[in-house]
C-alpha cells in the first residue's frame, strides 16, 4: 500500500481516499523533476531527481542566501520557532509514515532549540579580541553560503542537518533519503514562513546527484551526514576540494541525534569574520 | 508646523477591570488586609482600577508559593522551560495591541512608543530568553550552571512591562521562580501579565504578582526566604536595599539612576544628532534612567546645534497619550511632576537659561513642556541630580579630553552618546566613558541581545544578552 494513503485514522468507510503526489521542493515551489522520472518507494511514485534539478535547486538556494542571511537573527529565530508550530500541528502525518512519535516530538523540539540559537550564536562564538595596540577587534559568525546536505534518513537527522544550517543565515539543497517524510518536511517549511529559496528539497538517489552539487561551483559547503558509504564520502569530498568546500564528514557508526548536538553542526557552517578599527581622537 | 488631525487609538481593545487582586501561586485574591489603593491614567486623572496593596503576610504567601514552586521548576528540562516562555512570548505578541493600550492608559506614554518600543520589546525579551533555558551550558557560566532559588524583584513606573520582562524572563529561563513587585503607579500591565501566565499554563507559583507601595516592596527584598533581589529604580532606594541585603548572603543586582552625557562633536552631522538629542532626553517624558539628559555640545557648533534642536523642538507634539501622533505623552504621576517641576525652578534661580517651545498642555492631567537649560554649568543642580523628566541640561567643551572630563563628572554610569563622523574618535572616546552602555551615533537603544545597566552609582549587574543571565545563576 502506498505510503500517501495510510492515514488510516482519516479513512472513510466507501470512500476512495485522494493520494498524495510526491514531488521536489525547490524555491518554495513544488515541481516535478524535469527529467520527468520517477521512482517507486513503498508503493509511492517520487520524483527522482536530476542534476539539472540539483543546478536548478543550487540556483534557488544562491537567489535566496543573501535575503535570509540579512534578515536579523530574531526575525529567523521567529522564523524556526514557527517551523515548530506548524510541525507540531502536522505530527500525526509523519507518524502515518512510520516515524515514531518520540521521534516526531524530539524532531520538534529540535528546531525549537535552533530558533533559540538564531541570536546568541554571535556571543558564544564571537567577541572582542584584545589585540595589544589602540583597535578595536571584534569577531563575529557570519554564514558561509549556498549548503549542500546529503541528509540522514530519519526525520531526526534530516532537522537535525537543516536546523543548523540554515539557522545562522545559510540556504540549503537537500539530497533527502526518506522521501516521503522529507517532502511532508517540506509541506511544513513551505507553510511556516520560510522564505522560498532558503531550503530545497530533492528525492532520489544522492549518489547520481551529489557529485555535482560536491563540485559546483557555487555551493560553499557540504555536509555528508547521510552518506553511507565511506569510499563514496571519500570522492565526494575529493570533488568539493576543487572549489574548496566546507565538508562535513559522516561519522563513522552513525550520529546519535537524540543527543545534545552541540555547537558544531552550526560553527561548522560559519565563517569569522574580524573588524579591526583604531581608536584616537 | 502642519495641523494633525486626532488619530486616536481605540481604548476599547482593553478591558480594565474595577479592582485587581494579588497574583499569587496561580490565583488572584484581594489581599488579606483587604488593603486597596488607586490606580489612575496620568493623562486625565481618571481612577482606572483599584488594587490590592500586599501586606507582610501576603508577601510571606508569594514567597512560600514561590518557594514550593522552585523544586519541580527548577528540576524541569530546560528545553521545557524554554516553551513556557516561548508561549509567553507568543502571547505577549498576540495580545500586544491590547497591552500596548494599557500601558499607555496606565503609565501616560504615547501609544506610538508602547506600541512600537515597549510591546516588540517585551515579547522579544521573552523569545531571546527562552531560547538559552536549553543552552545554559553554553553560557560560559561552566559546565552545570544552577538557578538560585527565589526572586523578589522590584520594577518602576517609566517601562511598566518592559522592564517586568527584563526581570521575569531571565529569572524563569535560568529556572528560578520570582515574586514581582510592580510600581505602585503602574500596576495594570504586571497583572494582565499575570493573565499571561494563566494562559500559558505556566505552573503555579512560579510567577507571583505582589502589588503595593514602597513599603511592600522593602518587605520583600528583605524577605529572609528570598535568595535573589533585582531592583530597578531610584539610586536612593537602590542604597536601602543594598543595606539592608548586607550581611543576608543574598544576591543583588541594581539598575538605578542616570545621568548621561550625549556628546556632540564639531563633525557631528547636525540634523542627526539633533534628532538623537531629542530622541535621547524627550522618548518617554525622559522617564529614562538612561536618557541622554546632558548635552555636551562642542563649542564651535553649539549655536547652529541649538538653533536646529529649538526648531525641531517646537514641532514635538504634547498630549493624548492614545493620539498616534503624540510624540510626547503625560507624567507619571503628579509627584513626579512636582519633582521637575522643582528642580526646574532651580535651574532657572541657578542662573541657567530656560526655554521651552510654545506648546498648549491639556487642563487635566499631569503635564511638563519640552525643556530646555542652556548656560548650565557642571556646578548646577540641573547638571547633578536626575531630573527624570524631559528636561535636557546643556553644556559646552572645546576638546574631546574636556569632553570626557564632563562626560564622568557625576556619580552615575549608565549611559552615553557619542556623536561625530570620526569613527576612531568614538572608540576612542567610548573606551574613557565610565557609562555601561555607549551609543554611538544614535540613541536609547534596547535589544534583548545587548547588556545594559551601570557603572558606578547606577547599579551594578547586566540585564539582557548572555551577560543577564549571571545574575540569576548560582
Amino acid at each position: 500500500m502506498p505510503k500517501s494513503s495510510s492515514v488510516k485514522a482519516l479513512a472513510e468507510p466507501g470512500r476512495l481516499s485522494v493520494r498524495k503526489t510526491y514531488k521536489l521542493y525547490i524555491g518554495g515551489a513544488f515541481p516535478r523533476s524535469e527529467s520527468g522520472r520517477t521512482y517507486l518507494v513503498d508503493g509511492d511514485n517520487v520524483a527522482l531527481a536530476s542534476r539539472k534539478d540539483a543546478r536548478d535547486a543550487v540556483l534557488a538556494a544562491r537567489a535566496a542566501q543573501p535575503k535570509w542571511a540579512g534578515a536579523t537573527a530574531y526575525n529567523r529565530g521567529q522564523v524556526l520557532y514557527r517551523i515548530a508550530e506548524m510541525m507540531e500541528a502536522r505530527r500525526a502525518e509523519f507518524t502515518a509514515l512510520g516515524v515514531r512519535s518520540s521521534e516526531v516530538a524530539a524532531a520538534v523540539d529540535r528546531w525549537v532549540w535552533y530558533a533559540g540559537w538564531s541570536d546568541k550564536i554571535a556571543q558564544v562564538a564571537g567577541g572582542a579580541n584584545p589585540v595589544a595596540g589602540p583597535f578595536f577587534n571584534i569577531s563575529a559568525p557570519e554564514p558561509t553560503g549556498v549548503v549542500a546536505l546529503v541528509a540522514p534518513a530519519s526525520l531526526l537527522g534530516l532537522v537535525s542537518v537543516i536546523a543548523p544550517a540554515i539557522v545562522t543565515g545559510n540556504t540549503v539543497v537537500v539530497l533527502a533519503a526518506g522521501p516521503q517524510v522529507a517532502i511532508t518536511l517540506a509541506e511544513v517549511l513551505a507553510t511556516s514562513d520560510v522564505p522560498g529559496g532558503v531550503v530545497n528539497l530533492l528525492t532520489g538517489r544522492y549518489a547520481e546527484t551529489a557529485p555535482w552539487l560536491a563540485s559546483h561551483d557555487d555551493v560553499n559547503a557540504i555536509d555528508l551526514t547521510g552518506v553511507d558509504h565511506p569510499d563514496v564520502a571519500a570522492e565526494l569530498e575529493r570533488a568539493a576540494a576543487g572549489t574548496l568546500k566546507r565538508v562535513i564528514r559522516p561519522v563513522t557508526g552513525g550520529v546519535d541525534f537524540t543527543a545534545d548536538p552541540g555547537l558544531r553542526p552550526m560553527t561548522a557552517l560559519l565563517e569569522t569574520k574580524t573588524v579591526w578599527h583604531p581608536k584616537g581622537y | 508646523m502642519f495641523e494633525y488631525a486626532p488619530a486616536p487609538e481605540s481604548r476599547s481593545v482593553v478591558d480594565v477591570a474595577g479592582s485587581y487582586g494579588l497574583f499569587i501561586d496561580g490565583a488572584f485574591d484581594g489581599g488579606k488586609d483587604g488593603n486597596v489603593f488607586k490606580t489612575v491614567n496620568p493623562a486625565t486623572e481618571e481612577v482606572l482600577a483599584e488594587v490590592a496593596a500586599a501586606g507582610p503576610e501576603d508577601v510571606d504567601r508569594a514567597v512560600a508559593a514561590a518557594r514550593r514552586a522552585f523544586g519541580p521548576w527548577s528540576a524541569l528540562p530546560g528545553a521545557e522551560r524554554a516553551k513556557y516562555l516561548f508561549r509567553i512570548a507568543r502571547i505577549i505578541q498576540e495580545r500586544s495591541r491590547e497591552l500596548a493600550v494599557l500601558e499607555s492608559l496606565d503609565n501616560g506614554k504615547p501609544i506610538k512608543e508602547s506600541r512600537d518600543v515597549d510591546l516588540p520589546l517585551v515579547a522579544a525579551h521573552f523569545f531571546y530568553y527562552a531560547g538559552w533555558a536549553d543552552k545554559l551550558a553554553y553560557a560560559g557560566f561552566g559546565p552545570d550552571p544552577r538557578p538560585i532559588g527565589v526572586a523578589g524583584q522590584v520594577i518602576p513606573w517609566n517601562f511598566p512591562l518592559l522592564m517586568l520582562a527584563w526581570k521575569i524572563a531571565p529569572a524563569l529561563a535560568t529556572g528560578n521562580t520570582v515574586v514581582l513587585k510592580p510600581a505602585e503607579t503602574t500596576p495594570l500591565s504586571a497583572l494582565f501579565f499575570a493573565d499571561v501566565c494563566r494562559q500559558a499554563e505556566l505552573p503555579p507559583g512560579v510567577v507571583n504578582i505582589v502589588t503595593g507601595a514602597g513599603d511592600t516592596g522593602a518587605y520583600l527584598v528583605q524577605h529572609p526566604d528570598v535568595n535573589k533581589v533585582a531592583f530597578t529604580g531610584s539610586t536612593e532606594v537602590g542604597r536601602e536595599i543594598a543595606r539592608a541585603v548586607a550581611g543576608t548572603g543574598k544576591r543583588l543586582t541594581l539598575e538605578l539612576g542616570g545621568k548621561a552625557a550625549n556628546i556632540v562633536f564639531d563633525d557631528a552631522p547636525i540634523d542627526q544628532a539633533v534628532e538623537g538629542i531629542v530622541n535621547g532626553i524627550f522618548f518617554n517624558q525622559g522617564h529614562v534612567c538612561c536618557a541622554g539628559s546632558r548635552l555636551l555640545v562642542q563649542e564651535s557648533v553649539a549655536d547652529e546645534l541649538l538653533a536646529s534642536l529649538k526648531r525641531r523642538m517646537a514641532t514635538l507634539r504634547v498630549g493624548d497619550p492614545l493620539d498616534k501622533n503624540t510624540d510626547i505623552g503625560a507624567i507619571n504621576s503628579a509627584a513626579q511632576l512636582a519633582r521637575i517641576t522643582e528642580l526646574s525652578e532651580i535651574g532657572a534661580s541657578e542662573g541657567a537659561e530656560r526655554w521651552s517651545p510654545e506648546c498648549a498642555l491639556p487642563d487635566r492631567g499631569f503635564w511638563f513642556a519640552p525643556t530646555i537649560f542652556t548656560g548650565v554649568t557642571q556646578a548646577h543642580r540641573i547638571a547633578r541630580e536626575e531630573i527624570f523628566g524631559p528636561v535636557l541640561s546643556v553644556l559646552t567643551f572645546r576638546t574631546p579630553e574636556e569632553a570626557v572630563a564632563k562626560a564622568n563628572n557625576t556619580p552615575y554610569g549608565l549611559s552615553a552618546g557619542i556623536w561625530t563622523e570620526k569613527g576612531s574618535r568614538i572608540l576612542a572616546v567610548a573606551d574613557k566613558l565610565r557609562a555601561g552602555v555607549v551609543w554611538a551615533n544614535t540613541f536609547n537603544k534596547f535589544d534583548p541581545a545587548s547588556p545594559f545597566g551601570g557603572y558606578k552609582e547606577s547599579g551594578y549587574g547586566r540585564e539582557g544578552g548572555r551577560h543577564g543571565l549571571e545574575a540569576y545563576l548560582a
